[in-house]
């Protein structure tokens, strides 16, 4: 069995993607991943995921390239700011 | 051998052995172990066991006028106090599981009666390695599931066992040895033969061979700063 093994650095901040541990088990899975992704102190928790588990989606068409839904070249921090000014909540 | 009758730096020297050339032992095990993520956690699991060395013989070196270094290298193989079956050198993985599993469980009910110590530093270090064997034991136990699955498994365990019961006993005190014995024969479901055991003491021909390699490099430079 491969699982792949999320790893998080600091409490509160999100897994991310460390390797795979091939095991008979999961039991076996964990103590394994401990020691390869815990044993520096380099994680505060790890997931574990059976790759079967996953589901993985990777065909975005954009047969008619709709730019206007993406965020290039769009300066939305002043925007942003106008919005906010215009509705009296801009912070500080 | 009873737990009285021995200076405190004898016992630190018992345990401190023992780590160390189990730690040794199963570090030749790394780069060809069964398969890649064993070789990385037994590898592991080997320097855990020689950092609990370093620190035992650092808790023992201030009473014997001694650094670590020397309580650890400098020896003559006589003046080891390690048990016999940390000494045993047998690369077959069934065996090697087998005498992991006898070691950490009999390290189990060692470190539980040092925990209870009046000597605060002495229950403070057990508690602290106590806490690493934890995951060395789930290790060991997995290992014991897997290899009671099957026939062959079963049948190669079974084999070891035989061998290395009687070095077993031998790692504990005479007081600790029922309290071992239970929870053993609990474990494997059956009960094992009553036996004479291997004490400490005696050494194993093969410990000469493991401390002149182990010792090579500081040997080739005397008195270096490493």
């Amino acid at each position: 069995m491969v699982y792949e093994v999320f790893r998080q650095e600091r409490k509160g901040q999100p897994f991310a993607h460390a390797g795979t541990v091939s095991a008979p088990d999961a039991q076996f899975a964990e103590i394994y991943a401990r020691e390869q992704f815990g044993r520096r102190q380099e994680s505060t928790a790890l997931w574990l995921v059976p790759r079967e588990s996953i589901r993985e989606i990777d065909e975005f068409p954009d047969e008619f390239d709709l730019k206007y839904r993406r965020v290039d070249g769009y300066s939305i921090k002043a925007r942003l700011k106008e919005a906010r000014e215009r509705a009296g909540t801009l912070p500080g | 051998m009873s737990a009285q009758g021995r200076s405190r730096a004898d016992l630190l020297l018992e345990l401190a052995d023992d780590e160390l050339v189990l730690g040794w032992r199963n570090s030749e095990w790394t780069g060809i172990a069964p398969f890649l993520e064993e070789d990385v956690a037994f590898s592991s699991i080997a320097q855990n066991e020689i950092g609990h060395a370093r620190a035992l013989y650092e808790l023992a070196a201030p009473e014997l006028g001694l650094t670590a270094d020397e309580l650890a290298f400098d020896r003559t193989p006589e003046e080891y106090r390690c048990a016999p079956l940390v000494e045993l050198r047998r690369l077959e993985w069934a065996r090697t599981i087998a005498r992991h599993w006898l070691y950490e469980t009999a390290d189990a009910v060692r470190l539980e009666a040092l925990k209870a110590s009046d000597d605060p530093e002495l229950a403070g270090i057990a508690a602290k390695m106590d806490r690493e064997e934890l995951y060395h034991r789930m290790h060991a136990e997995m290992w014991l599931d897997r290899l009671l699955g099957s026939d062959e498994g079963r049948a190669k365990l079974e084999e070891a066992l035989e061998e290395l019961w009687p070095y077993a006993l031998g790692v504990l005190d005479d007081e600790l040895r029922p309290a071992y014995r239970r929870r053993v024969e609990e474990r494997l479901g059956r009960s094992l033969p009553d036996v004479e055991p291997v004490p400490r003491g005696r050494h194993e021909s093969e410990l000469s061979d493991l401390l002149a390699e182990m010792t090579m490099v500081r040997r080739s430079d005397p008195g270096a700063e490493w």
